[in-house]
């Protein structure tokens, strides 16, 4: 099943399920969604549930939030998460920190969800990941899945939630197939927010990612699979929370640790796993430095050539691996 | 000249009794009197609210005991903050207090209101005690938010803050109409802002939506003159607030005269609940302080401007001297209840002033209704906090 068809199918369960969810955002209806994420709903479940908005994304972003204090369970779509930008101060002001001020009496159960992070060749506006933004905010879930099982789970879990989840989603993943298991395809599949998942164990060395960049960590893992080194791959899945007994727990079984983003390396999701890391005890099981392997620090380019060079690619991982591990 | 003309006539009709809709009781006490409201304009509407209205004794009483709350509670603010008892933001409703009042007048139990910072007074029209409020300008335990929201985040049932981003909230108001409609009841949602927030790009973004979707959002754009300290007409090219929803109908209304502004929300209430969508009310209103306590509100205009429409317009005095010279109500009565208002206040000040704040624990309560991050990081890695659950949730 394609994430796209993941996606799909989470939504229509959690609106059969549940009359108080509804879908707003551009191009959701009517054109079936810019990248086809919301097809057929429309047309299942009518104008009142499927709402194409104008191009308005704070005016949008806040009426879903405020109709959210009044009852219902919006799922907002941002046609990409650049255009969130637009929106931010409804997602963390209003979203995020509104039932703590109110002392836990104003809960927002609402999904801001669409594409983010680098796509293909559409230059710096256009590509950028958003999760260390929101994953800063208290108050906020963040979840950044990576196959059609994390897509199908953590959706529909977002979507029952009883607080704000900002939902990261990858534009270059939503037409790839992955297998899904029979429970996945369960209409009662749902997967915890807050919890990794080892995507491939292994004894040498802990690699942790999220979203598109768990399928670098997996093929760099394969290739080193060949030279005798077992890499451990966690999908982290969850941002916020951060599921820090599980990479704890791989580094005391491997002693290493490198992290990989495509986002930017400052006070980015990598920096705050490490950050972690040195704060505790696990520190003491690493033998070497921990690294973040990240998007390079600057705007993406449009030239092709560049643009590949300024994403994390199988290769500087397993470069890395080797240099950590003093392997040829 | 035409709301004095207004005024004369009504006073007039109460004193001559010449238009024989009064009921009198013992001692000549009206039980209801009719007045002549100011005038209305219009925009995208062919025909506005009723230019008179009847005002019973009961709800004169109630509606005078209202604002009179309400500038005491703010006078009482200024004072505690003042004393730097309240901290940070303290925005004052003092000279506005005829919008709220009249608003909530025409409210059903079931509508829902949302505001920006200058929220106390709506706080306790909605519902929250005296205690409630002043205890959260304090920052105590007994506040409606536990002290945690403070004086520009109150929430009760149906009030929805209590916001601090200029212009945030209209969006949010918009998000609750929308909710309202989607449940299927007639309820509507007020959503104020002031002449300053009127220029915010997402104010517009949600006209267009509210109107596309036929919501039932009662905009409320309360002009006291000033975004801080700009004027109204060194911020807008147009000041006429209640055109600016261009295709959503507007009303102009004296916002310093509470029954006129009873009336223009009860038809806005109408207009919302009978499904014809989005209107929008500019309240013509003042406000005697600064923007906040750290604003004398002097330097952008004068002292006797501000002298001039506490000696003209205020909604108070204007209120009283309408109901008192119809007999509606006797100054008696009134110095009484002014009396027992300043009493519940002022034992609710002090109770404001003597509460403790919540516990330690509560730094970290509250973050989330369903939290999954485990202990919540401390200061340092070395002793984290356990979230923990206080309030309801009031949507589960």
């Amino acid at each position: 099943m394609t994430v796209r068809d993941a996606l799909n199918s989470a939504l229509d369960e959690e609106m059969e399920k549940d009359d108080r969810v509804y879908i707003l955002g551009e191009e959701v209806a009517q054109y079936d969604g810019a990248y086809k994420v919301t097809r057929g709903l429309w047309k299942k479940y009518g104008d009142k549930r499927v709402i194409d908005t104008p191009i308005t994304e704070m005016g949008f972003a806040g009426i879903a939030v405020g109709s959210a204090m009044a009852g219902l369970r919006p799922v907002c779509e941002f046609m990409t998460f650049n255009f969130a930008m637009q929106a931010i101060d409804q997602v963390i002001n209003s979203a995020a920190k509104t039932f703590y001020m109110s002392a836990g009496r104003v809960n927002v159960p609402i999904v801001f969800r669409g594409p983010n992070g680098a796509a293909a060749g559409v230059a710096a506006q256009h590509s950028q990941c958003f999760a260390a933004w929101y994953a800063h905010c208290p108050g906020l879930k963040v979840v950044s899945p990576y196959n059609s099982e994390d897509c199908k789970g953590l959706l529909k879990a977002a979507i029952r939630d009883p607080d704000p989840v900002v939902f990261l989603e990858n534009e270059l993943l939503y037409g790839v197939q992955y297998e899904m298991s029979d429970e996945a395809l369960s209409k009662d599949f749902v997967l915890p927010i807050g919890k990794a998942h080892i995507a491939r164990p292994g004894e040498h060395i802990t690699l942790v990612a999220h979203s598109r960049a768990v399928e670098i960590c997996l093929e760099a893992a394969n290739e080193l699979a060949g030279k005798g080194i077992e890499a451990e791959v966690i999908n982290l899945r969850s941002i916020r929370p951060l599921d820090m007994d599980t990479i704890n727990a791989s580094i005391v079984k491997t002693n290493h640790l490198v992290t990989v983003e495509q986002g930017w390396p400052t006070c980015g999701v990598g920096a705050e796993i490490l950050s972690r890391v040195m704060e505790s005890e696990t520190f003491y099981h690493l033998d070497q430095p921990a690294i973040r392997i990240t998007g390079v620090d600057t705007p993406m380019p449009y030239t092709k050539s560049l643009e590949i060079a300024a994403l994390p690619q199988p290769s500087d991982v397993i470069a890395t691996v080797k240099k950590l591990l003093k392997a040829q | 000249m035409l709301p004095a003309c207004a005024r004369s006539i009504s006073k007039k009709a109460a004193n001559l009794k010449a238009l024989g809709f009064l009921s009198t009781a013992k001692n000549n006490y009206a039980t209801e009197v009719t007045y002549y409201l100011k005038p209305f304009r219009l925009h995208k509407l062919e025909q506005g609210p009723a230019q008179k209205t009847t005002l019973t004794k009961e709800d004169a009483i109630n509606y005078y005991r209202q604002m009179h709350t309400i500038r005491r509670m703010e006078t009482t603010a200024g004072n505690l903050y003042k004393e730097k008892i309240i901290r940070g933001f303290c925005h004052l409703y003092s000279g506005q207090e005829a919008v709220a009042v009249g608003i909530k007048a025409a409210l059903r139990p079931y509508d829902a209101i949302i505001t920006a910072y200058r929220a106390h007074g709506w706080t306790y029209l909605m519902g929250v005690d005296y205690l409630g409020v002043l205890a959260e300008l304090t920052g105590r335990q007994s506040g409606c938010a536990r002290g945690k929201g403070g004086s520009m985040h109150m929430y009760c049932e149906n009030f929805y803050g209590g916001n601090g981003i200029v212009g945030a909230q209209v969006p949010l108001g918009v998000g609750v109409a929308f909710a309202q409609k989607y449940q299927g009841t007639d309820g509507v949602c007020v959503t104020l802002y002031g002449d300053g927030a009127a220029n915010q790009g997402q104010v517009f973004e949600v006209y267009n939506m509210a109107k596309l979707w036929n919501l039932p959002c009662i905009f409320v754009c309360e002009n006291n003159g000033y975004g801080m300290g700009t004027s109204a007409d060194r911020a807008s090219a147009n000041t006429n607030y209640y055109t600016r929803g261009d295709y959503v109908s507007g009303i102009w209304v004296d916002g310093m005269d509470v029954l006129t502004v009873r009336e223009a929300a009860r038809y806005a209430v109408n207009h919302c609940a009978s499904g014809k969508g989005p209107i929008l009310l500019e309240t013509a209103t003042y406000r005697y302080s600064g923007h906040s306590m750290s604003d004398p509100g002097t330097s952008y205009r004068t002292r006797d401007e501000i002298q001039e429409v506490r000696q003209t317009r205020d909604p108070i005095t204007s209120f009283k001297e309408k109901i008192t010279s119809a007999n509606l109500v006797t100054p008696e009565e009134l110095k009484k209840m002014e009396a027992e208002i300043r009493g519940v206040v002022d034992e609710a000040t002090k109770k404001a002033k003597a509460d403790s704040e919540i516990s330690m624990e509560e730094l970290t309560a509250d973050i989330y209704s369903n939290n999954l991050e485990g202990t919540i990081r401390n200061t340092t890695p070395f002793n984290p906090l356990e979230h923990s659950r206080i309030g309801q949730a009031v949507n589960q």
